[in-house]
């Protein structure tokens, strides 16, 4: 059984390469896409702020699967075929942004309105009271919601493997399919899943506390 | 309206400043100069509307019609007939020429001491890290904070941090101060130190624009007081005249009645 298990390593971390890979891809364009769609809901125009609104609490309405399926068998209906890899990126991109935008909110709406106005007064200009007022503060309060819909994403991406796509969900399932120890190799999997997403959290721990002296 | 006795043009002219809140008008065709070096001082019940017109001078609150010009140059808008806005980086520039004092500090909880005031320095005057530093000492010296440099606003107290909030607006070398009782928020036994660094300012010359309910000071600090009623100006003077208890003015003089039975 062993033997059996150490032979398909190989293809297992293949596997994990392609969930790292996709995890990776979903977080960083959901961190970019949700801060920008963020500082609109709290900033912008009203006409952006509707469109905000209704994107995010749309996605967030939505089970992830149906966003995943809807845009890999769906969107071809209206001409969009995108590969299994990035219908997957983009659905889970789209599902995460949406929660980003929600992190950055809270956050920035935690920041009491007198520090914006304290940074007007001196003459700030919009970026830089972002810059150097309002996100070092909001910072403290994005992490540990953020980190968490990290370690989400990182489980969720376990989902692309219904798209067909090898990430190390359906590579375990495709050695079980072979050597019929499905015990060991979903512990094994689910331990792999574990170590990357503990990992996370004691980073942010740690983040945290670096950031911890700032009291208001 | 009287206006300052001075031939010089006002630093500060705020002229016919109406706006509301909804259906609620909280300032009522506000007129009022301030000239250069003087402290001018406005009072009045809760509500009047002197909160407001201070935030509208450096354009932290926008008003419905009037004008308001520092230094004959319009504050918010390009032009009042238009009342077209300033570009952000326009707008940012015009605030950067008065300094303001909050009631509540506001001071930036992340940086130090030293760091809010360098923070200005850097980003909007463009000074190097060395230069900004030794400005802030400087002024953090004036308020009698040389040792806190480093602090964080969370380890002062109230009093010194609303004089680092002081160093802070001054320290841009602003051309007009905007105190927006600065004293309300801080335990009795600390409004002094704080008064004291305003009175050093005025002495050197600084042209300040305060709401405040510490009366005394105004007595001995302001050049004139304005006394606003119902959003809008009901009297303007040399203290003595505003604060006298045989004023004419039946509003003041309910006012200060009213302020004296529970001050004193």
């Amino acid at each position: 059984m062993l033997t059996q298990i150490a032979y398909a390593l190989p293809f297992l971390a293949q596997g994990f390469a392609l969930t790292l890979w996709v995890s990776l891809l979903v977080v960083v364009l959901s961190l970019i896409a949700g801060v920008l769609l963020g500082v609109g809901l709290v900033y912008g125009p009203a006409p952006l702020r509707w469109a905000v609104r209704i994107f995010s609490d749309t996605i967030r309405g939505i089970p992830i699967l149906v966003l995943m399926f809807f845009v890999y068998y769906g969107l071809p209906a209206i001409g969009l075929h995108l590969p299994s890899f990035w219908a997957a990126v983009l659905a889970l991109t789209l599902f995460k942004t949406a929660q980003v935008i929600e992190y950055l909110r809270g956050a920035v709406g935690s920041i009491p309105k007198g520090q914006s106005e304290a940074s007007m007064a001196i003459g700030l200009t919009f970026r830089q009271r972002l810059a150097y007022v309002i996100f070092p503060q909001a910072f403290r309060r994005f992490l540990p919601p953020w980190i968490n819909g990290v370690t989400d994403a990182v489980k969720g991406s376990a989902l692309v493997s219904l798209l067909g796509i090898t990430d190390l969900m359906q590579a375990i399932n495709q050695v079980i399919g072979r050597t019929y120890e499905a015990m060991p190799l979903y512990i094994l999997g689910a331990l792999i899943y574990f170590a990357v997403n503990y990992a996370l959290s004691l980073a942010s721990r740690r983040l945290e506390r670096r950031f911890s002296f700032i009291r208001e | 309206m009287s206006t300052s006795s001075n031939d010089t043009p006002a630093l500060l002219d705020v002229r016919d400043v109406s706006k509301s809140f909804g259906a609620v008008q909280v300032l009522r065709s506000v007129s009022l100069e301030v000239a250069r070096g003087e402290v001018v001082t406005v009072i009045g019940p809760s509500g009047s509307g002197k909160t407001t017109l201070l935030r509208c001078v450096n354009f932290l609150e926008s008003y419905d019609s009037g004008s308001i010009r520092i230094d004959g140059k319009e504050v918010g808008f390009r032009d009042p007939g238009t009342r077209q806005r300033r570009s952000e980086r326009d707008l940012a520039a015009m605030r950067a020429e008065t300094g303001m004092v909050f009631q509540s500090f506001n001071l930036f909880p992340h940086l130090t001491a030293a760091g809010n005031i360098m923070l200005g320095l850097r980003k909007v005057r463009g000074k190097s890290e060395a230069e900004a530093r030794s400005i802030a000492e400087h002024w953090l010296g004036r308020v009698g904070l040389a040792h806190k440099a480093d602090s964080l606003p969370a380890e002062l107290s109230g009093g010194q941090q609303q004089r680092v909030g002081i160093a802070r607006a001054v320290a841009m070398e602003p051309k007009i101060l905007l105190l927006d009782e600065i004293t309300s928020a801080l335990d009795p036994e600390l409004v002094g130190e704080v008064l004291a660094v305003v009175r050093s300012l005025a002495e050197d010359g600084m042209t300040m624009l305060m709401v405040t309910h510490e009366m005394a000071f105004a007595r001995d600090a302001s050049s004139r007081i304005v006394f606003m009623a119902d959003g809008g100006v009901s009297a303007v003077g040399p203290p003595k005249e505003i604060l006298a208890a045989e004023t004419t003015n039946e509003r003041l003089r309910t006012f200060l009645a009213r302020f004296r039975a529970s001050h004193f």
